[in-house]
């Protein structure tokens, strides 16, 4: 029996589908008590609240030994929240059960507790308090928690008067200062600037180095990889993959694209009202013809198939198509940027959006096509369609694109010049 | 360090410890609501003198002088009715602010860990506070009449503790409702005013007749009451001991029971709430 830090077997957590009651989201005591009168007079079996059930997490198992530090990475509504609630015993688990060799703490939102009316000073303590700290070690790490959270002139104004960057910032560096076994983050780095997120990085970095058991859920797969040797990947509820992250990434993004390829009339992971659906993704080249590979640097024309329910005119339409990979957005092209008047659309046909120099480097991405009528989403769909992307030579110079950079970014055209030779010389 | 088995249906020894690990969460959460309630108001600290010392002038007022309700024994109605303001409004307030208790902290139950017995107990803590500062009115208002209590003034504490059993009790009975049927917060306010009327508040509770005392003892605030005048009022108030055991059964039956149904709840107040 090896030495786990936690081990999970057999995991399973059973939500209870609810049919709202009218206007209400919850039940009232005043519902219970008149079914149960209904039953008890009318012997009828009255038709159940329930509409069923759904298991968020199933079947699920691994173990994580000391030191370890592991992402939890998927798409969402996966069941990776609901795997930190149960680690952190905020809710109980249906099946299977979790054993565990040492302290949680758990970072699920930043600032949980803060009271707006309250100063600084005394949201530190409050927060620390609520994590699970003690009064001396807050006492000890005071100073270490204003030092990094950057707002020490402003420690003791109430909260309320700090900016929302400023509020994060406090609520992470407390967060950062415990020293659980165990620590458990849920997407709370992707806050804060560009100099705090390499703060926090940091910091991460530290905690690893320093022996502690990490968890991390994100969908900022570089963050992942930079952090965790090692990533689970959760699919439906239960785990698809299990190893070192780069491969788990590579089966996360394998699973994306396969769920593109997929006919788009037989996706239901779509999120919207539905009245109107897209229906085919097409790419076409400069000549008119459909092809399954763009080039950078050349022009692409995305052809994007609808259908609407009705046969009405589609009025105040608003059509946007983003290109992602590696969890990040690249570029979102929209009607809004272009069309000054509300447009107006047939009830089936297509829409076309040109990008005349594709500025994206050899690499394979998704599309994610996007359709709203008078403000109400009718469908949303993330990856509905791969992108697979060949070097054209954007650039124009034939030169290759920086080696390990290729699908990370986006290009952009630029010069370069060299300072006078008087500057060069100068010592 | 010893392993943690999270299960479903689990009897967590582990509670206990966890309690006693998070003790200072009692008093971070009381000093908080505190803190925050005397921040945003202006007659902050000065709502918690006012509020006892109105109600009792309305009470002698409308029931003293003029629907004339007799005072027991020679003791001054107005120190009468204080004396019993003063639990109850120690009981009223622990009921209406640990009934809403969880709800109001939804975001600590659904993103923090930690025994969700602190969140209604640390409520109860921010009543006790309010109590103390009413106590010094109390006080204030005995020096006004001279009518300093005598020994039996030792036993006050015991009924203090009556007191918190009876609203420690009922609020976990209502916290834990309140979660599950959202408009249980309606039923609240309504207890609360019955409750007033009904417990011998305005008035002597000798004026219950004889047979319908035991019966009308087992509101627990019935003994809490009772029990306050005897110990502050130098026992010019007759003393009722068989309404006190019934009121302490009831009290510790609310508790147990309390405790029970907040427990079995707790596990799905995260998924509900």
């Amino acid at each position: 029996m090896s030495e786990y830090m936690i081990q999970v077997e057999n995991l399973g957590k059973r939500y209870r589908l609810h049919r709202v009651q009218g206007a209400r989201q919850y039940v009232a005591l005043r519902d219970v008590i008149a079914e149960r009168f209904n039953k008890l007079f009318q012997r009828v079996h009255s038709e159940s609240r329930d509409v069923g059930h759904f298991w968020a997490l199933r079947h699920l198992s691994f173990d994580i030994q000391q030191g370890e530090s592991v992402a939890i990475i998927g798409r969402n509504g996966a069941g990776k929240s609901t795997l930190l609630k149960l680690l952190s015993r905020i809710t109980e688990p249906t099946a299977g059960r979790i054993r565990l060799k040492g302290r949680v703490a758990s970072l699920l939102e930043a600032g949980t507790g803060f009271h707006a009316e309250l100063t600084g000073r005394e949201n530190i303590y409050l927060n620390g308090a609520i994590l699970g700290m003690t009064n001396s070690e807050m006492d000890r790490k005071f100073d270490a928690i204003v030092d990094f959270s950057g707002v020490e002139k402003f420690i003791d104004t109430p909260v309320k008067h700090f900016s929302s960057g400023m509020q994060v910032r406090l609520a992470f560096a407390v967060a950062a200062h415990l020293e659980p076994e165990i620590l458990v983050v849920d997407e709370v780095l992707a806050v804060g600037d560009a100099a705090f997120q390499k703060k926090c990085m940091g910091k991460m970095q530290d905690i690893t180095t320093e022996g502690r058991t990490v968890l991390f859920v994100s969908h900022d797969l570089a963050a992942v990889e930079k952090l965790c040797g090692r990533a689970i990947l959760l699919d439906a509820g239960s785990s698809k993959a299990d190893g070192p992250t780069a491969q788990t990434i590579e089966r996360y993004q394998s699973s994306i694209l396969d769920c593109a390829s997929m006919d788009l009339t037989t996706r239901n992971d779509r999120h919207g009202e539905g009245l109107v659906r897209f229906t085919r993704i097409q790419m076409i080249d400069e000549n008119g013809r459909e092809q399954n590979v763009c080039l950078s640097g050349k022009s692409l024309r995305i052809r994007l198939h609808y259908q609407a329910s009705d046969t009405k005119p589609l009025v105040n339409c608003r059509v946007s198509v983003s290109v992602n990979s590696w969890g990040k957005v690249y570029f979102l092209a929209s009607t809004e940027l272009y069309i000054d008047t509300p447009l107006t659309l047939a009830p089936s046909g297509f829409i076309d959006c040109i990008v005349d120099t594709l500025p994206l480097s050899l690499g394979t991405y998704y599309l994610s096509p996007y359709f709203e009528m008078n403000g109400i989403t009718q469908d949303w769909i993330e990856a509905a369609s791969i992108l697979q992307v060949e070097d054209g030579n954007f650039y124009g110079t034939g030169k290759d694109y920086p080696k390990g950079w290729e699908g990370k970014t986006v290009l952009v055209k630029h010069r370069w010049e060299v300072a006078s030779e008087k500057i060069l010389t100068r010592r | 360090m010893d392993e943690l088995v999270i299960e479903a249906g689990r009897i967590e020894r582990q509670y206990w410890k966890d309690l006693w690990r998070y003790k200072e969460l009692f008093y971070f959460l009381a000093w908080r609501d505190l803190l925050v309630r005397y921040k945003q108001t202006v007659i902050g600290v000065a709502w918690a003198l006012i509020r006892p010392l109105l109600t009792m002038m309305v009470f002698t007022v409308v029931f003293g002088k003029l629907a004339k309700l007799p005072s027991e024994g020679s003791a001054p109605y107005s120190l009468l009715v204080f004396a019993a303001m003063l639990p109850w409004q120690f009981f009223a307030t622990s009921l209406t602010e640990a009934s809403n208790s969880l709800i109001s902290n939804v975001n600590l139950v659904s993103k923090v860990y930690f025994p969700r017995l602190i969140i209604p107990a640390s409520s109860i803590i921010t009543s006790f506070v309010d109590f103390l500062i009413s106590f010094a009115i109390l006080i204030a208002i005995i020096s006004w009449y001279h009518f300093w209590p005598d020994w039996r003034i030792v036993l006050l504490p015991v009924f203090v503790i009556l007191a918190m059993g009876a609203a420690m009790g009922t609020g976990l009975w209502l916290c834990a409702l309140n979660v599950e049927y959202r408009d249980f917060r309606y039923v609240v306010p309504f207890i609360v005013q019955f409750g007033m009327y009904v417990s011998p508040v305005g008035f002597s509770s000798s004026v219950v007749p004889q047979r319908w005392r035991f019966l009308y003892s087992l509101n627990p605030m019935v003994g809490v009451i009772d029990g306050f005048r005897w110990a502050l009022l130098r026992g010019r108030v007759k003393f009722y001991w068989p309404g006190l055991l019934a009121s302490i059964a009831l009290t510790v039956l609310l508790c147990l029971t309390g405790f029970w149904y907040f427990r079995k709840m707790e596990r799905t107040f995260a998924d509900v709430i």
